[in-house]
């Protein structure tokens, strides 16, 4: 049977019907959908931990014990993960081994643009790149294989565009492949030094199996065309190759990336007039093939940075033709992303952005958006936990330069479970008078409201035990926590102010769930504000809030009804009483 | 058909788009056409302009449009439409919901937005469709049934009408809103 399925759809369902048992995931974007679709089949155990190295350590120890099992994490995660990627590379594995890192070549909704094809030279492992959804299932099957048959680790890359694309896959059924037994071996699996020496050793022994294997795989082959255009690409790039140039060039498709078939790319180098190397982002392939001392074509006239696409390509290596469309003389007002209408984060945001002399140090959600006008509080943003531990930096440094060193932290609930905990302890042990914001509304909002240690639900929906964000703050040692709702303004004015004057570490955690809650949009769906006419002066301190339900039409302040969730921020700020709740 | 097809669907958050989107993709692959589709979303749920894109034909490789190459385009916003143009294919077809969304610069007066949207781009594309699909749903029963509307419109513009779209949305919507999306493919059809 075919279904259309998104690249993450597939890799799930190849990860079902290889037999896998255990997967472990932190949300991110593009990988997100990977896990939650494994949640759907039964014989797997899956959940979301708390960040990618515990997800990676989690399925590693699956792996020892004779499981198949699968992690998945955005690039930017596998930075978390790659201490125990690095180490697991060195003792193999039991059970099939894959680790699915998802790229994002664009930046459609990422910190930076990182190709992870690198992690797989540095750490030694097989790479293979799927170019579609049939592909991304499939090669899940091949992976295991592969990972079980070298005793490795098998890294699987994809990209937002095989991520988040559909396609038609053939179905398949699962293979029952149970869970391998546990043969105690501290050789293999306790790396001390002494251990680890041998085990270098045989890994560069493996390179040297998995280099031999890649070069008469199935998961590398030629296309023959004309040969007067030789085209060596992987992943997605491969497609717009096809899309480009059809049956006027040759192809090498590499499906497994690393390590690359060096005697196949010298054969196919020979049988072709011209070699193009299509690949997205780095250079990867092309410095490879130019080591073997093979001419070709690549980034002198693909970009480097960015995503790729059939039109890029085609301008770069074909003849210019210009491009016939249509176009109207209107000026197009920029549509940038914002909190949500309702959102509780705008009370804590309009309380700090008063305050024009701290520095705003930002994480990794939602909340990121606290840098967009008119809120503006948001100075930096690093990645996921950076919002504590760089805001000691800032503030060390900027009491060292004798200046204002008030610093306000923000963090969610679920970063702050990923990687701000840690920062918060070095907080309190390396006494830094800085605030940090724990904006808790209860769920995993940016990537779609997966479930995490706070929430009282696992991955599959069930109930679970919930970790208190107050008492893990109190356990650090904190004295000064105030914990408000961020939708009464002025106790949260009036802790924001305390924080601000206060000279010692200081906490606020903020508790209202995400607007976007079903649940929560249940419960208020009934309420909103609106404007009593006769009081309005219209002097727009409303709009201040950035809340995108509030507009001036015509003259006049409108609250959209349908939008508003009577959140009550708006009705706060305005000192003429000329805004009402209602439905209450 | 030989020649592959391409459907770039252009709103804001929240319109249905990658419903409607998503109905069309399992449409045409009934039809036994071969489908790739591609959906952009992460940051842009949050009031962002959301797009995907579909392709289908005997066999499709990119599943990405290109400037200039849009066979059609289902705007679900007029400025997202003018946003998009460049992507509309010379002779291709223009779908526009008459409707209005004000991004945030707009509502808090830092940027307009544009009058006069649907007359410029009727004169500047011969083949656009304009469809008040907001209001139509709205006297339908609900708002929100607008992407099913505008599904109706672009199946008649694509000459698809000749497949069951009745079975697939009703594998694909809540039972709860069958009736009214049937309503809204009918409605969207008879533009």
């Amino acid at each position: 049977m075919k279904k259309m399925l998104s690249g993450n759809e597939a890799i799930a369902r190849g990860a079902w019907e290889a037999g896998c048992t255990v997967a472990a995931a932190y949300p991110g974007t593009p990988s997100t959908e990977i896990l939650e679709n494994i949640t759907k089949y039964d014989g797997i155990y899956a959940e979301w931990a708390p960040n990618e190295k515990v997800a990676a350590e989690v399925v590693c120890g699956a792996s020892i014990a004779g499981a198949r099992s699968l992690t998945a994490m955005k690039h930017v995660g596998l930075n978390v993960a790659a201490d125990p990627l690095f180490t697991i590379a060195y003792e193999g594995v039991n059970g099939g081994l894959v680790f699915v890192t998802a790229d994002d070549p664009g930046m459609h909704s990422s910190q930076n643009e990182q190709d992870n094809r690198y992690y797989s030279r540095a750490s030694k492992v097989a790479m293979l790149e799927p170019s579609d959804s049939q592909e991304a299932k499939d090669y899940i099957k091949d992976a295991f294989e592969i990972s079980e048959k070298f005793d490795t680790v098998v890294l699987f890359r994809v990209t937002t565009r095989i991520s988040h694309s559909k396609g038609l896959v053939e179905l398949g059924e699962r293979n029952e492949v149970g869970v391998k037994p546990y043969v105690k071996d501290v050789k293999k699996y306790v790396m001390m030094p002494a251990h680890s020496r041998v085990k270098h050793i045989e890994v560069e022994e493996r390179l040297k199996r998995l280099k031999a294997y890649s070069n008469d795989c199935f998961l590398n082959k030629i296309e023959w065309g004309s040969k007067n255009i030789g085209i060596i690409t992987s992943g997605v790039s491969y497609q717009y190759a096809k899309e480009v140039f059809g049956k006027d060039a040759s192809y090498l498709k590499i499906g497994m990336t690393y390590p690359l078939p060096d005697l196949m790319i010298k054969k196919f180098a020979k049988a072709v007039d011209k070699l193009y190397i299509i690949e997205e982002n780095e250079p990867f392939i092309e410095t490879e093939v130019k080591n073997l001392g093979i001419d070709c074509i690549g980034k002198d006239f693909i970009p480097l940075c960015g995503e790729l696409n059939p039109d890029i390509i085609r301008r770069a290596l074909l003849p210019v033709e210009e491009i016939q469309t249509y176009s109207v003389d209107v000026n197009v007002p920029s549509r940038p992303p914002v909190l949500c209408p309702g959102c509780p984060h705008r009370g804590i945001f309009y309380a700090v952005s008063k305050y024009k002399d701290i520095i705003s140090s930002g994480d990794i959600g939602c909340y990121t958006l606290g840098v967009v006008q008119p809120l503006g509080v948001t100075d930096t943003c690093i990645c996921m936990g950076a919002s504590i531990s760089a805001g000691i930096g800032i503030q060390k440094a900027s009491m060292m330069a004798q200046r204002n060193a008030k610093v306000f932290s923000f963090i969610g609930d679920s970063t702050f479970f990923h990687s701000g905990i840690t920062g918060l302890i070095d907080v309190l042990y390396n006494n830094s008078p800085i605030v940090t914001c724990i904006l808790d509304n209860s769920i995993t909002a940016m990537t779609g409201h997966q479930e995490n240690p706070g929430t009282g639900k696992n991955a599959k929906g069930e109930i679970a035990a919930a970790v208190d964000i107050e008492t893990m703050v109190k356990a650090i040692g904190f004295k000064n926590i105030r914990v408000v709702d961020p939708y009464d303004l002025a106790t949260t004015e009036a802790a924001v102010k305390e924080a601000y004057e206060s000279t010692e570490p200081f906490v606020i955690i903020t508790k209202q769930p995400c607007a976007l809650i079903k649940e929560v949009q249940k419960k208020r769906a009934h309420l909103s504000c609106s404007i009593i006419e006769d009081n309005c002066k219209k002097c727009k301190v409303c709009l201040r809030t950035g809340c995108p339900a509030i507009s001036f039409r015509n003259g006049k302040i409108v609250i959209d009804k349908e939008m508003c969730n009577g959140c009550g921020l708006c009705k706060q700020v305005c000192k003429f009483n000329a805004i009402e709740k209602v439905g209450e | 058909m030989k020649e592959t097809k391409s459907i770039l669907f252009v709103g804001v958050g929240g319109q249905g788009i990658i419903l409607a989107s998503k109905i069309l993709t399992e449409g045409l692959v009934k039809f036994g056409y071969d489908v790739k589709m591609s959906e952009v979303h992460g940051m842009a749920q949050r009031g962002g302009s959301v797009t995907t894109q579909v392709r289908f034909g005997e066999k499709v490789y990119s599943p990405l449009i290109g400037v200039g190459e849009a066979d059609v385009i289902v705007s679900f916003e007029k400025v997202e439409a003018v946003r998009w143009l460049e992507y509309l294919k010379p002779g291709g077809t223009l779908v526009v919901n008459d409707y209005e969304i004000y991004s945030v610069p707009v509502l808090v007066g830092t940027e307009q937005y544009p009058e006069g949207i649907i007359e410029k781009l009727k004169a500047a594309v011969p083949n656009t469709k304009m469809v008040d699909a907001a209001k139509k749903a709205e006297e339908i029963g609900n708002i929100k049934a607008q992407n099913v509307l505008m599904l109706g419109t672009l199946i008649k513009a694509l000459g698809l009408t000749g497949l069951d779209w009745e079975s697939v949305i009703g594998e694909l919507v809540d039972k709860r809103f069958y009736e009214l999306n049937i309503k809204a493919l009918k409605e969207g059809m008879s533009v």
